[in-house]
């Protein structure tokens, strides 16, 4: 039975992990590398950078990142953050990342999406979705909405027709973050996870408010995730991913126990 | 030598770099003639069946691999390089593909709520014994990410199978040539130990 993937995300600028990270062993906490490696160990199931590097001139630091993090691990990772166009695409991938996930650049430009997965496949197109809960409208009948800049800005599009045309067009994953839940480590939006989890055929993660183990669970079943991303309770050490493991797996939730 | 096909079917980083983990600086190659000299293939890839096939023989790789396999050399098919070695897949309108063994690759079959592709860890039943197998426990996971498989026409070539809707065969073997519908490239260490075995296998099935 395939099991639930867990995977912490690292936000990393010019090179370095921006959050403090608490690790027991001689770990140095900005480096992403180091914490991949140790990521890794510590039995994530795939792992999420997310480069926010406001200066476009230097991005090839993020690339240099990418190469050495591919060679410190041997399970599968995706890179977003500022991937524009082909070109950006093909640089990551290239330097040994499993997947991109486009963001912002694909709602503005959905067909960013199919040129993506006819180049480089399917299963290399991870959707990054920020969404945000609104009245429902005419314009929004589900009642969630497409942001961009971090939730300052709508963008009048509905998440749930978002959601089924990034399918269509060929994205082979969807990385789904709640906008509201995000950093309030109260636990995961299940309404708007299960919404587009049972919209779309494509394996859904879900991001955004992750604080203990059982926020894991609710989204893993209520909200019929395929895996679950976490950062903040990994990051400073309130949890290990074997302890988040261990009570998953006690509460019948298939995942990787053995690394 | 050891060789690794490139035919454009994705990215090889993951597979090199595993090789290089284990010492092995393998030839990554387009080359025919290169292949025809190879003592051990590796043969990856993600994409689709039709464009694989086309590509495999514009750059007449399709021969040389069949060379290879008729020679006895070790090949070691990985996720579409497990589905292109049958004779036919039903991926892009019945490809004719290179039939090192008898079968055909099958799509996924679509159900409510089961998630295609096929994407994350998951585990694999062994049912026969085989060299590469060697130290892999029970209970060791691997990386997937695929929305076919790989049916072999003769049930003692399926070596392990895994489950995700149906049963399907997840490990093939037919004397020099063992494949993989996971990406052991991508699968922690047991998918190393698996590298490490096949590149310890003299090509003969146990």
């Amino acid at each position: 039975m395939l099991s639930k993937r867990i995977i912490p995300c690292l936000d990393v600028r010019d090179g370095r992990t921006t959050k403090g990270i608490k690790f027991q062993n001689n770990v140095d906490i900005g480096d992403p590398v180091a914490m991949a490696r140790h990521y890794y160990e510590a039995g994530a199931d795939e792992l999420v950078f997310y480069d926010i590097t406001a200066s476009s001139d230097r991005r090839d630091i993020m690339i240099e990142v990418v190469r050495r993090v591919a060679a410190a691990i041997l399970i599968p990772f995706s890179v977003g953050g500022g991937i524009r166009n082909l070109q950006d695409m093909r640089a990551v991938l290239l330097a040994g990342a499993e997947k991109v996930s486009v963001n912002t650049a694909a709602v503005l430009e959905p067909n960013l999406i199919a040129a993506g997965a006819k180049d480089f496949g399917s299963q290399c197109i991870v959707l990054g979705m920020d969404v945000k809960k609104v009245e429902a409208s005419e314009a929004i009948p589900s009642g969630y909405e497409m942001v961009i800049h971090g939730g300052r800005t709508s963008m009048g599009i509905d998440a749930l027709w978002w959601a089924q045309e990034a399918e269509r067009l060929g994205a082979g994953e969807i990385c789904l973050n709640s906008i509201d839940a995000d950093g309030t480590q109260t636990g995961y939006e299940l309404t708007l996870t299960r919404m587009i989890s049972e919209a779309v055929s494509i394996p859904v993660i879900a991001s955004g408010g992750a604080g203990a183990p059982e926020h894991l669970y609710q989204v893993l079943t209520a909200g019929r995730a395929d895996a679950a991303l976490i950062a903040s309770m990994v990051h400073y050490g309130t949890y290990t991913i074997q302890e988040i493991k261990d009570y998953l797996h006690q509460r019948g939730i298939p995942v990787r126990l053995s690394w | 030598m050891v060789v690794i096909i490139d035919y454009r079917a994705g990215n090889l980083t993951s597979v090199v770099r595993s090789l290089k983990v284990l010492g092995v600086a393998a030839e990554v190659t387009q080359d025919p003639e290169v292949v025809a000299r190879a003592a051990r293939i590796v043969f990856p890839g993600v994409g689709a069946a039709g464009t694989a096939m086309a590509i495999l023989q514009e750059l007449q790789l399709d021969q040389a691999l069949k060379g290879a396999f008729a020679r006895g050399v070790p090949i070691l098919g990985i996720c579409l390089g497990a589905q292109v070695v049958l004779e036919y897949s039903d991926e892009n309108d019945n490809t004719r593909c290179l039939g090192l063994l008898p079968g055909r690759t099958r799509a996924l079959p679509r159900q409510p709520g089961l998630k295609i592709p096929h994407m994350g860890w998951n585990q694999v039943r062994f049912l026969r014994d085989h060299p590469v197998f060697k130290g892999l426990p029970e209970d060791a996971e691997y990386y997937f990410v695929h929305s076919y498989y790989p049916s072999p026409a003769q049930k003692s070539m399926v070596l392990g199978v895994t489950e995700h809707g149906v049963t399907f065969p997840s490990v093939m073997g037919w004397r020099n040539l063992v494949a993989t519908q996971f990406h052991p490239e991508k699968s922690g260490r047991f998918g190393l130990q698996l590298l490490e075995n096949f590149l310890a296998w003299d090509g003969v099935p146990c």
